[in-house]
C-alpha cells in the first residue's frame, strides 16, 4: 500500500527525520495560506501516488501567492500523468506546500525488503534526484547496498561507514545517523516494504534534509497497523481492484478484451499466458481465492464485467479447497442474474468436476465448455466477435 | 522413499481445533496420513478426530513423538506458531497460512539460523498448498485424488499450477514422488534450489518439474544450482508472461520489481542453465514426458 509524500514526511519526522516545514492544502486559498505563513519562495508539489511529478508539471517553485493561487487551481480536480501512471493519470486533491530548499548536493537512500537476503537492505548513491531504475542500469556501482541483521538492527558503523561513503564529513555524519536510523525504526515499526529518500539533499549551509519521500507499506500487516492504514487514499487507486477485494478477489486491470475467472495466482497467470499464446489479449488478473461460493462468482462476474473492453469470459477453476459444483452454480447464477448475452468459456476441473459439468450442462444456457487449459484459451480466443474488417 | 513426508512420518496440526485445520486433518487421515494429533493453546486434554489436543508443540513431541507439523494457524499468530514447532525440535514443517507480514517471516528465517544443521526445522511455505506424496502421506490442502504415484518430483509456488501440472502427467501416465508447494510470498522458508536438492538426493526421483512465476531470485538461484550440481532432468514453466511490470499478480511475491524478475528473463536464464523449459502451461506434462522419452501417442 502506498502512501502520499505529505504522509511519508509527517510519519518520518515522528521518527526524527529533517524535513523542510510546509503544510497540506485542498484548495487554492489553502495554498495560499500555507504559503503566507512559509513565507515566499515556497515549492507546490502535487500529492498522487507516482513518482516523475516534476518532469510531469506537478511541481513548482513559486515567488508569489498569485502564482501559488494559479498553479494549484491549475492542478486541484485534475488528473496528472506522468511516466510512472497510464494514459489516465492520478487525481490530484491535495498539494503540499514547502518552505523552498537551497539545495547543494542532491543524494539518494532508501531501504527495501531484499528478497534475496530475506533482510531490510540498505540502498544508497552519491547520485541523487534520478530514479532509482535508471540509476541502478546507468551507474551500477554507483549504489551502495548494506543489509540490517533483524536480530540486532541498524548498527551505528554502518550509518558511519554509509555516512562516510557518501562523501559526509564533520556534523553531517551524525545528522546522516538520525536520518538512517529515522528510516529504519520507521520501516521496522510500521511494517514497511519500502523507504526512499529522494533526493536526501546536503543544503548550501551543509545540513541534510529529507527534499522528497515514499513509503509503502505491507498490506498483509495492516491488522495490526491501524494508522497506517488510516492513510489509505482511495482515490488513488483503480475503484475495480477495491470493488473486488471486499468480496474475497484479487483483481488487476489489464488492456486486453478476454475476461478472467480463475482460482489461484499461478494458474490465472498461466490462463493469461495461454490466452496470449492463442493469440488473444487478458482484460484482467481475477483469482477467485479458496472456498468460493456462488455469490463470490456472481461478484466475479460483475467485477470483470465493469471493464467495458471485454468481449469474452473464461473461468477456468481447478478446484482444491474450491468445489466445482459451487462454482458452476455461480456461473449459471450469474449469467442469469445479469442478463448476459456475450460468450462465456467455463473449464472445470478438480474437487467435485462432474457435478459441476452436469450444472453447467443442465442449465440449458449457451455457456461454452473446454476440457483442458489449452482448450479453454482456444475457444475464448475464438469465441470474441469479429471486429469490422 | 519420497522426500519429506511418508506413510511413517508422525504428524500434527497446529490449529486441529479450527473449523479448517479440523476439515484438512480429516482428509488427510483419510488419504492415509499419520496424523498423530494436534495443538491448540488452551485446548489441551480435548480429542478432535480421535486424535489428542495439546498445549504445545513441545507436549506433542513427548507424549506422541511429533516429526512434523502442518501449520494452520491465522496470519498474526502463525510466525510464532512456526518458531514453537522449530523450538520443540520438529524436523519439518509446512504452513499454509496466507497473510502473514514480511517482517514476521523475516524473522522466523532469523530464528531458524539458530539451530545447527542437526537440529534444524527444514520449513515449507507460507501460502502454499503443501507437500504430498501420492500414495503414501500429504500435509496440506490439495486434492489428492490428482495426482499418480510415480517418479517424478514437481516443485512449485503457485498451489492450483501445481495441480494443473499433475494431472497433465496423469494424463500422460507420468506419476509423482513428492510436490511440493513453496508458497507465494517473497520471503519463504525452502527456496526452488533448497526443493531441488531434496530430488537430487532422492533415489525415487528420476526428474523434477519446476513451476515459477514473476518476482524474485529464486528461480535464477535454481538455474544455477540445476546446472552445477544436478544429475536429474528439470523441467520448468514460468508463469506470468503476460503480467506487467510492477503490479502484484495475487501473490505477494508475484510482482516484477527488479531486473531479472520478468517471466521472459527468467525463461532466458533456465534456458542458458540448460534447463529444458515448456511452452506454454498446458504443455508442462508433454515436455516432462518427452525429456523422460516415454512420450505416448498424444
Amino acid at each position: 500500500m502506498d502512501i502520499h509524500e505529505h504522509q511519508a514526511k509527517d510519519l518520518l519526522k515522528r521518527f526524527g527525520m529533517p524535513v523542510p516545514d510546509g503544510g497540506i492544502a485542498f484548495a487554492p486559498e489553502q495554498a495560499m495560506h500555507e504559503a503566507r505563513k512559509l513565507g515566499f519562495p515556497v515549492v507546490v508539489k502535487a500529492q498522487v501516488h507516482a513518482g516523475g511529478r516534476g518532469a510531469a508539471g506537478g511541481v513548482k517553485l513559486c515567488q508569489s501567492e498569485a502564482e501559488v493561487s494559479a498553479f494549484a487551481s491549475s492542478l486541484l480536480g485534475r488528473n496528472l500523468m506522468t511516466k510512472q501512471t497510464d494514459a489516465n493519470g492520478k487525481p490530484v486533491h491535495r498539494l503540499l506546500v514547502e518552505q523552498a530548499t537551497d539545495i547543494g548536493k542532491e543524494l539518494y537512500l532508501g531501504l527495501v525488503l531484499d528478497r534475496k537476503s530475506e533482510r531490510i537492505m540498505i540502498v544508497a548513491s552519491r547520485e541523487g534526484g534520478m530514479e532509482i531504475e535508471d540509476l541502478a542500469e546507468e551507474q551500477p556501482d554507483a549504489l551502495i547496498r548494506m543489509v540490517i541483521d533483524p536480530a540486532v538492527g541498524l548498527a551505528p558503523f554502518q550509518s558511519r561507514e554509509l555516512a562516510f561513503k557518501l562523501g559526509m564529513a564533520g556534523a553531517q555524519v551524525a545528522q546522516f545517523a538520525t536520518i538512517l536510523r529515522a528510516c529504519y525504526r520507521a520501516f521496522r515499526d510500521q511494517d514497511a516494504t519500502m523507504v526512499e529518500i529522494n533526493p536526501l539533499v546536503i543544503t548550501g549551509s551543509g545540513d541534510l534534509v529529507a527534499l522528497d519521500a515514499k513509503m509503502s507499506f505491507d498490506t498483509n500487516a495492516l491488522f495490526r497497523r491501524p494508522e497506517v492504514a488510516a492513510l489509505r487514499d482511495p482515490g488513488q487507486e483503480d475503484p475495480r481492484e477495491d470493488a473486488a477485494a471486499e468480496h474475497g478477489l484479487s483483481y488487476v486491470g489489464l488492456e486486453g478484451d478476454i475476461g478472467c475467472i480463475i482460482n489461484g495466482a499461478g494458474l490465472a497467470m498461466a490462463t493469461m499466458d495461454m490466452i496470449q499464446l492463442a493469440g488473444g489479449q487478458p482484460a484482467n488478473f481475477l483469482d477467485i481465492g479458496g472456498g468460493a461460493s456462488a455469490e463470490r462468482v456472481v461478484a466475479a462476474f460483475r467485477t470483470v464485467l465493469s471493464d467495458p473492453n471485454v468481449s469474452v469470459i473464461l473461468v477456468n477453476i481447478f478446484a482444491g479447497i474450491n468445489r466445482c459444483d459451487w462454482v458452476a452454480a455461480g456461473v449459471v447464477q450469474a449469467y442469469r442474474e445479469l442478463n448476459l448475452s456475450l460468450p462465456v468459456v467455463v473449464r472445470l476441473a478438480g474437487t467435485n468436476v462432474e457435478e459441476g459439468r452436469r450444472i453447467i450442462t443442465q442449465s440449458g444456457l449457451p455457456l461454452l465448455s473446454a476440457d483442458t487449459l489449452a482448450e479453454a484459451a482456444a475457444t475464448a480466443v475464438a469465441a470474441r466477435p469479429r471486429m469490422a474488417a | 522413499m519420497t522426500i519429506l513426508i511418508d506413510e511413517n512420518t508422525r504428524v500434527i496440526v497446529q490449529g486441529m481445533s479450527g473449523r479448517i485445520g479440523k476439515f484438512h486433518a480429516e482428509d488427510m487421515i483419510k488419504h492415509g496420513t499419520n496424523v498423530v494429533g494436534g495443538v491448540t493453546p488452551g485446548r489441551g486434554g480435548e480429542t478432535v478426530l480421535d486424535r489428542p489436543i495439546f498445549n504445545t508443540v513441545k507436549e506433542a513431541v513427548e507424549a506422541v513423538g511429533a516429526e512434523a507439523s502442518l501449520v494452520f494457524v491465522p496470519p498474526p499468530g502463525a510466525a510464532d506458531a512456526i518458531m514453537e514447532a522449530a523450538e520443540a525440535g520438529l524436523k519439518f514443517a509446512v504452513c499454509v497460512t496466507d497473510g502473514i507480514p514480511s517482517q514476521d517471516m523475516m524473522r522466523v528465517k532469523r530464528f531458524l539460523r539458530r539451530f545447527p544443521a542437526a537440529r534444524k526445522m527444514r520449513f515449507i511455505g507460507p501460502n502454499c498448498a503443501g507437500i504430498i506424496s501420492p500414495g503414501k502421506g500429504f500435509m496440506g490442502i490439495m486434492p489428492p485424488a490428482i495426482y499418480l504415484p510415480g517418479r517424478v518430483g514437481i516443485v512449485g509456488r503457485s498451489g492450483t499450477l501445481g495441480y494443473e501440472a499433475a494431472s497433465q502427467m496423469k494424463a500422460l501416465g507420468i506419476g509423482v514422488s513428492t510436490s511440493v508447494g513453496i508458497g507465494g510470498d517473497p520471503i519463504n522458508g525452502s527456496s526452488f534450489r533448497d526443493i531441488l536438492e531434496l530430488f537430487e538426493n532422492d533415489p525415487d526421483t528420476d526428474a523434477v518439474m519446476m513451476i515459477g512465476e514473476i518476482g524474485g531470485p529464486q528461480e535464477a538461484e535454481a538455474a544455477a544450482y540445476a546446472r552445477d550440481h544436478m544429475s536429474k532432468p528439470v523441467v520448468a514453466y514460468i508463469a506470468g508472461l503476460s503480467a506487467p511490470k510492477g503490479r502484484k499478480m495475487g501473490h505477494a511475491g508475484a510482482i516484477i520489481s527488479a531486473f531479472g524478475e520478468s517471466a521472459q528473463e527468467k525463461v532466458e536464464i533456465l534456458s542458458a542453465a540448460g534447463i529444458t523449459v515448456a511452452p506454454t502451461p498446458s504443455a508442462m506434462g508433454e515436455t516432462i514426458a518427452r525429456v523422460l522419452g516415454v512420450r505416448q501417442a498424444a
